[in-house]
């Protein structure tokens, strides 16, 4: 399954589901809602951790973290 | 109306509400703790009119009343305790209108609790920029409470505010639907027996006292353990409850703002300036290079562009000291009064001018958004000793002074890299250390150039600090697999937007910064060199008071100066301090310290600024007043080793000296905020030990290869 952590620069995905409840509740918080789109915005110099674009602004996040969020392409 | 009501000022991080609050406030405002908590509170004066002085309080920026952070968990503490002494009259929501949608979460949520509210929309010109058009007109009409424009920055619209918060203190409006989420609606029965059984007539309150009664602190136990039996009777389950909520609210937000914002905006990229800065900061090169120019400056700043202020404020004590030895008539009150009291002063004064720069170098950096990118390429590095990408930020400031830089350590979500961060903070060289490290560098290093531009002096200090930061890594590195913890915590965090630093506010940071300095370390420095002058002037049995006699005694030849010379090394050795000194001097004699040391030891173990104060005193009380070689430093440099007839402070003591105090915890206030961020004495004493092992052993290798 595809998820955040998957996304190569630029591309964007729409948020499916959370695979981790407790960072779910985080997410959701911050606008991951399932059914939006994000898009991958930067890769930290050593490979971890990433940005994200989500509803305007852009989250920072571990690999690992992001790993816990499966998107899909298209709704 | 009442004549003094409280204004709470709630946001998220980052969306300019210290900005606001430091324009309502200015330098009027107050830094404290709310009551039985240690996070910070800032409150201030607002003249509402001529009768009613509000007192707005700052509280810590969060997305939700669902805290992550410990310094979010005092927002809601106080927003569900009506008793609570800071329970606001209303509260001022400020938002990002650039983000609305996710500010306007927590903006329903506060609603929901019933209080009444005032709606700040700040940041429009980031909107603006996104092509985002806010009606604020619309917008508050939907949401039915005053909706004000402000530029906090600039501190507009500040007026409409004041305006719209006297009008919810006088008739309070709150919003026209009664619940923007309903927990009723779905447990109805369980928000009522909530309801019923706790005297609360709000279903959202109630809803919290079901979801969050574990972190309240005004919740008693019987009441938590009756509220987990309703949790189980009801068939609650909490974290899908909070996600069902989450969602519907965000649902809700939708229908809000579609007709009040207007986008043309793509909404996927980040403004242009923040993307060209960020192709740099973040790049695999320049982001580390330029990190790395970013640290120098602070450094430079820090030792070098601190150190004219800092020469003038210790040649200003230093005559201040003189004149009054002159103007005062000779006695036990006047040597307390200036060896004692004054030097103590000037031993906190002196390191205002570093503490300054360097918070002013550090909210420079926060506010700019930089701090984030660090945050971010260093994360995966601090990762492998067991840290944390925030753990930079508790790390520099640890430069300045260990006990902020641990409170920053908050931040931390992972509880594990955040009790890391904090063990190993306190062996970054702090600010107290640098005068140590001054002196006993200048004493046996010379001043001998390298390289053209560097110093051997310079590079000597370069080398303790590095010592210092390898050490905290190294350390980190090798407890971390001692330490074990469940509770997961997580990186995500916001990347702001860069913006141009507003002054005031950094100026607002480093005046708060030195004076809670002045105010917590002063006391105790200025109390122990008080307390030393005493223990150094008076002693058990009458030895001190017979000196004269004894000498005459001994050395009949000596006359005039070398007899008062000899008279006060004689009464130092026979005082309080000197048998402390003479007793510890077997155990420290492995590391080529004496009893004198002994004393400057014991007299640090509080705090280590004090150790060149103490020697200053140690050494001016056995010696002359008026001689021109006055300073520390060429009172040290005479001092002889009576055992071997050479000077006492060899390389080998020196660096053996150096070590130890790169190493020592030698801070009670370190210690003390250590305990109350670690809830306990087992980490701080734990600390405490590990660092003395690898001061004692260090210091010692380093005497014995040396010497």
């Amino acid at each position: 399954m595809k998820t955040i952590a998957d996304l190569q620069l630029g591309e964007r995905a729409f948020v499916k589901e959370f695979r981790q409840e407790d960072l779910s509740l985080k997410l959701l918080e911050m606008g991951f809602l399932p059914g939006i789109e994000v898009m991958l915005d930067f890769v930290a110099p050593l490979g971890d951790p990433i940005g994200v674009q989500v509803n305007g602004y852009c989250l920072a996040m571990r690999k690992e973290e992001a790993a816990t969020v499966i998107v899909e392409e298209s709704i | 109306m009442k004549k003094n009501p409280i204004i709470a000022i709630v946001g998220n991080p980052n969306i300019g509400k210290s900005s606001l609050f430091n324009q309502l406030t200015g330098l009027r405002q107050k830094v404290g703790n709310f009551p039985s908590v240690t996070v910070e509170k800032k409150s201030g004066p607002w003249m509402l009119n001529d009768a009613t002085e509000a007192v707005v309080v700052d509280l810590p920026g969060l997305y939700s009343l669902y805290p992550k952070a410990l310094d979010e968990r005092v927002v809601i503490d106080i927003l569900a305790n009506p008793a609570h002494e800071d329970y606001p009259d209303v509260v001022v929501v400020v938002a990002d209108a650039s983000n609305l949608k996710r500010n306007l979460l927590l903006f329903t949520q506060v609603a929901d609790l019933g209080l009444p509210v005032v709606l700040a929309l700040n940041m429009l010109d980031v909107a603006r920029d996104k092509n985002l058009q806010v009606n604020a007109v619309k917008l508050a009409m939907k949401l039915g409470v005053p909706v004000v424009r402000i530029n906090a920055r600039v501190g507009e619209g500040l007026d409409q505010l004041k305006q719209a918060v006297v009008q919810q203190l006088e008739s309070p409006k709150i919003s026209v639907e009664k619940y923007y989420f309903n927990p009723a609606d779905q447990f109805p029965e369980l928000i009522d027996e909530v309801k019923r059984t706790n005297d609360i007539s709000n279903n959202y309150l109630a809803l919290h006292h079901v979801q969050q009664h574990d972190i309240f602190s005004f919740v008693p136990h019987e009441k938590r353990v009756a509220y987990d039996k309703m949790i189980e009777k009801h068939g609650f389950k909490e974290s899908g409850f909070q996600a069902a909520e989450t969602m519907h609210r965000y649902a809700v937000i939708d229908g809000l703002v579609k007709e009040s914002v207007k986008t043309v905006a793509e909404f996927l990229v980040k403004p242009l300036w923040t993307r060209r800065l960020d192709e740099v900061l973040l790049h695999p090169i320049w982001g580390y290079a330029v990190f790395l120019a970013v640290l120098l400056v602070i450094f430079q700043a820090v030792f070098t562009f601190a150190s004219y202020p800092m020469d003038l404020i210790d040649a200003g004590m230093a005559s201040l000291n003189d004149w009054l030895k002159q103007q005062l008539p000779e006695g036990a009150l006047t040597d307390l009064l200036t060896d004692g009291l004054v030097a103590g002063i000037g031993g906190v004064v002196i390191f205002i001018p570093q503490i300054a720069f360097l918070f002013f170098l550090v909210s420079l950096l926060e506010e700019s958004g930089y701090m984030a990118r660090v945050m971010v390429i260093m994360d995966k590095l601090m990762r492998k000793f067991g840290l944390n990408g925030r753990s930079v930020v508790p790390l520099i400031s640890g430069v300045a002074c260990a006990v902020p830089a641990i409170m920053a350590a908050r931040s931390i979500g992972n509880r594990k890299e955040r009790l890391l961060t904090i063990l190993v903070t306190p062996l970054m060289s702090c600010s107290a250390r640098l005068p140590i490290y001054t002196v006993l560098i200048a004493l046996v290093v010379p001043s001998t150039a390298v390289l053209g531009f560097f110093t051997l002096q310079g590079l000597t200090l370069m080398g303790l600090y590095l010592l210092g930061l390898i050490s905290a890594l190294v350390s980190a590195w090798a407890i971390k697999g001692r330490v074990e913890s469940a509770e997961t915590g997580y990186f995500v965090m916001e990347m702001p937007t860069y913006q141009i630093p507003r002054w005031y506010h950094v100026g607002i940071a480093v005046w708060d910064s030195v004076k809670s300095f002045v105010t917590q370390a002063g006391k105790i420095i200025v109390a122990i060199s008080i307390i030393l002058w005493v223990l150094a002037t008076y002693g058990p049995g009458d030895a001190i008071s017979k000196a004269e006699e004894t000498i005459q005694k001994e050395q009949p030849k000596l006359t005039g100066a070398e007899m008062e010379n000899a008279v006060a090394a004689y009464k130092l050795e026979h005082s309080y301090a000197g048998h402390f000194g003479k007793f510890i001097e077997p155990a420290i004699a492995p590391l080529g310290y004496d009893w004198k040391i002994g004393i400057a030891l014991l007299a640090s173990f509080a705090a280590r600024e004090v150790f060149v104060g103490t020697m200053s005193t140690i050494y001016s009380i056995g010696s002359e007043a008026d001689e021109d070689n006055g300073t520390i430093k060429a009172r040290m440099r005479a001092e002889i080793n009576p055992k071997t007839g050479e000077a006492m402070y060899t390389p080998a003591l020196a660096f053996s000296l150096l070590v130890f105090y790169v190493f020592a915890m030698m801070c009670m206030s370190t210690i003390a905020t250590v305990k109350r961020e670690t809830h306990g004495w087992k980490w701080p004493l734990i600390q405490l030990a590990y660092m003395t092992v690898l001061a004692y052993g260090l210091a010692f290798l380093t005497y014995q290869v040396l010497r």
